[in-house]
């Protein structure tokens, strides 16, 4: 692709971690403007954002909630295998946080269709008829899970990609930082989840 | 001469993909430069049909819709697609990392895929031109932007995917800078130019990300009604523009401080002296890029929101004023005795400090909450904005093209013709926009495409600058293109300066450095250096 640069291209072990660090970032203050307005918003509809917060699923929202951070574990261990020189484990773990990120999203998916049957999803009539603030809470409800869940099947794409990168040796115990970078990704999903969960599910 | 071949130079393979596809900095420096500037001239042509509208009073050349839709598409092209990126991608990308002794940026694989995201979100940005373009102002107002039946859903897509492009070129340049710096080269010894471009890529990496998400909640409530900026859905257009601005004020910062880290550069080398106040200009840049991110509220004074925030917001907006006079009192003092060779780039920083210090003091008479009422959304605020972005940031980019340009392409442009093309833009841009001071004082709002008979002398004015202006950009670029062509070559370091990027060939060649140098000095100590230019 490149001639000449390639040759030469260093690798920077710190320098690659400073800008996956910049990028998290970034991701937090993508996220920190929706929930800016919630909070602003529940200031001003108090009383419909807690009724509101009462009709989610609050054994599903911490199912959820366990399983990410399971996930988080297993990328952890996943990390710490390869630098160790397990791949086959390394893999393994790979495999589990994949599998656990898949489950999230089928929870998720389940959960938007039983809020869909009962007519809740933005711009429908039974929200439009309800209180003002009902139509907020849910509006940001399904903005904010939703953008959660685009990142969610990011890492996902990511931690599948680094799978076969292992698997290939691209990726090794000499040269591991793109897993670890993965890993933070994967970790910043988490956090934010730690967020939403409570903003949405547990402050009643 | 070096044996090291020029990145000019086909290497093997396709010409054109050994550009599309190079992770070399300076040939995506390129890129960035051939795609901006296309734009910038489609920018050029719709304000200057705007302006020929508003020629005679009532329908000249189109319709209100029409007209709506350009002021549009020119924000947009000129604001997301030229000033914002422009001296950043070009000259950041080219001179930043040979200016700290480095042979690429931090992240080059990372930089090509900047480009190709900028070039994705600039083809979405004109496809809106073809389908329906948005009417909405180049800030989309809610709750307007949620209602009109233009494309406004693909215009804020293309400015989301143009914002990606910024944040990723901004994790780059910060991390070139805090990994790649050569030995020796120590905070206190980088060029100005780079501690600007630092305090901009950190602008991005932290302001870019709410512009967004607030476009993909405009896309949200127009496709889904999720109800967050739609009155009508009990939510608060005031929260849309909240957020808008707090990206959108410091992106002022974005366009305005590469250019004065350009004119920061410029000035030492032709008074021969070394910078007056070192510290002062490099911590200043910083200090723009803290305080003008709590200025955003002084865009809102006539929105209804609380009189304390518009007291807060107006004291910020005064306080934002001294780091930029700190820097012009440092331009000028740098000059005070030294011994000064007035040639093509100083006369751009000449017509640079007159232009800047016009918008910045116009500004701090918007910054006023009592005098913002009744300017507010007058032709005021659009001569005081072209001031800064076009008069101040552009012409900073124009600077460095003439500085930079012999280093660059590795010829010399006609200098006393370059000199010329800026007398003519420089008066065109005055007749262009002084006008709209006069104009916006009495009360001539902006974004109409039709005025009151009173107004009409100055708007003719205003509109024959706009001739003489275009005249001016095309002198100025026709004869750098000619330059290119056929200039004579240029030599190593025509104008005698001191920073890293002088003292290897021009062009450079293709790792910029064979050995990686060892600093020694700071980059306006001028005894080993000496002008090789008549």
């Amino acid at each position: 692709m490149s001639e000449g640069m390639e040759r030469t291209a260093h690798r920077d072990y710190t320098g690659a971690k400073i800008g996956m660090w910049l990028f998290l970032f970034t991701e937090f203050f993508l996220f920190f403007a929706p929930v800016l307005l919630y909070t602003i918003y529940r200031f001003r509809y108090h009383e419909a954002f807690v009724a509101s917060s009462h009709e989610l699923d609050l054994a599903t929202g911490s199912i959820n909630t366990a399983i990410l951070l399971t996930s988080s574990l297993t990328m952890a261990v996943a990390v710490s295998a390869l630098q160790r020189e397990r791949a086959r484990l390394c893999l393994w773990m790979l495999g589990l946080t994949f599998a656990l990120g898949a489950v999230f999203l089928a929870n998720k998916y389940f959960e938007w269709a039983a809020k869909f049957s009962h007519g809740i999803y933005p711009g429908s009539d039974a929200l439009a008829g309800g209180p003002p603030g009902q139509g907020i809470f849910y509006g940001l409800y399904f903005f904010l899970t939703g953008l959660h869940g685009l990142h969610v099947l990011a890492g996902m794409t990511l931690i599948g990609v680094m799978a076969v990168m292992v698997h290939k040796k691209r990726v090794s115990a000499a040269d591991h930082v793109r897993l670890e970078n993965t890993g933070l990704y994967w970790h910043l999903v988490d956090i934010v989840w730690i967020y939403l969960f409570p903003i949405f599910y547990l402050v009643r | 001469m070096s044996i090291q071949e020029s990145y000019l130079e086909a290497g093997p393979g396709s010409r054109l993909f050994s550009w599309i596809f190079s992770t070399d900095h300076k040939r995506i420096g390129l890129l960035y430069l051939m795609v901006i500037m296309s734009l910038f001239f489609a920018g050029v042509a719709l304000g200057f049909l705007m302006r020929l509208e508003l020629i005679s009073r009532g329908p000249t050349i189109m319709e209100a819709q029409t007209y709506n839709s350009l002021f549009t598409l020119h924000g947009v092209i000129m604001i997301f697609l030229f000033i914002i990126p422009v001296t950043t991608s070009v000259f950041g990308n080219f001179m930043l990392p040979i200016m700290i002794g480095a042979r690429d940026v931090a992240f080059p694989r990372l930089n090509l895929l900047s480009w190709w995201i900028f070039v994705a979100g600039a083809a979405l940005a004109l496809a809106t031109l073809a389908l329906g373009p948005a009417d909405t102002g180049w800030t989309f107002y809610a709750p307007y932007s949620l209602r009109t039946g233009q494309y406004v859903s693909l215009a804020v897509f293309a400015v989301f995917v143009l914002g990606l492009s910024s944040i990723l070129t901004g994790i780059n340049m910060i991390t070139t800078v805090h990994r790649l710096r050569a030995p020796g080269m120590t905070w206190h010894r980088l060029p100005l130019f780079v501690w600007a471009v630092y305090a901009t890529a950190w602008i991005l990496v932290i302001a870019t990300p709410i512009l967004g998400v607030n476009l993909l909640m405009v896309m949200a409530e127009r496709f889904f009604h999720i109800g967050v900026f739609d009155p009508a859905l009990g939510g608060d257009p005031i929260l849309y523009q909240h957020l808008f601005w707090i990206y959108s004020h410091p992106a002022v910062y974005v366009m305005i401080l590469p250019s004065l880290g350009v004119i920061a550069e410029i000035i030492p080398v032709f008074s021969r002296k070394i910078i007056f106040g070192y510290k002062a200009v490099a911590y200043s840049s910083i200090g723009i890029a803290a305080v003008g991110s709590l200025v955003w509220g002084h865009h809102m004074f006539v929105s209804g929101y609380s009189y304390t925030a518009g007291v807060i917001f107006s004291l910020f907006t005064f306080l934002v004023a001294i780091p930029s006079a700190v820097k012009v009192y440092n331009f000028v003092g740098t000059m005070y005795r030294g011994s000064i060779v007035v040639d093509t780039p100083f006369y751009f920083v000449l017509a640079f400090i007159y232009m800047f210090a016009i918008g910045g003091l116009t500004g701090v008479i918007l910054g006023a909450l009592s005098i913002n009422i009744h300017l507010h959304d007058t032709y005021f605020v659009v001569a005081h904005f072209h001031y800064i972005k076009f008069g101040a940031a552009a012409l900073g980019f124009f600077a460095a093209l003439h500085y930079w340009f012999p280093k660059v392409f590795g010829r010399m442009y006609n200098r006393g013709f370059a000199n010329l093309s800026l007398l003519v833009f420089f008066i065109g841009f005055n007749l262009l926009f002084m006008p709209m001071f006069v104009l916006g004082y009495e009360g001539m709002p902006r974004r109409y495409f039709d005025y009151l008979p009173q107004y009409a002398s100055l708007q003719v004015l205003s509109v024959v600058g706009s001739w003489v202006l275009v005249l001016g950009l095309v002198m100025m670029f026709g004869n750098l293109i000619k330059g290119l062509l056929s200039g004579k070559p240029a030599p190593q370091n025509p104008w005698g300066a001191a920073t890293l990027e002088w003292q290897i060939p021009s062009p450079p060649p293709r790792e910029n450095f064979r050995e990686i140098p060892e600093v020694q000095h700071s980059p306006y100590h001028f005894e080993n250096v000496r002008r090789e230019l008549d």
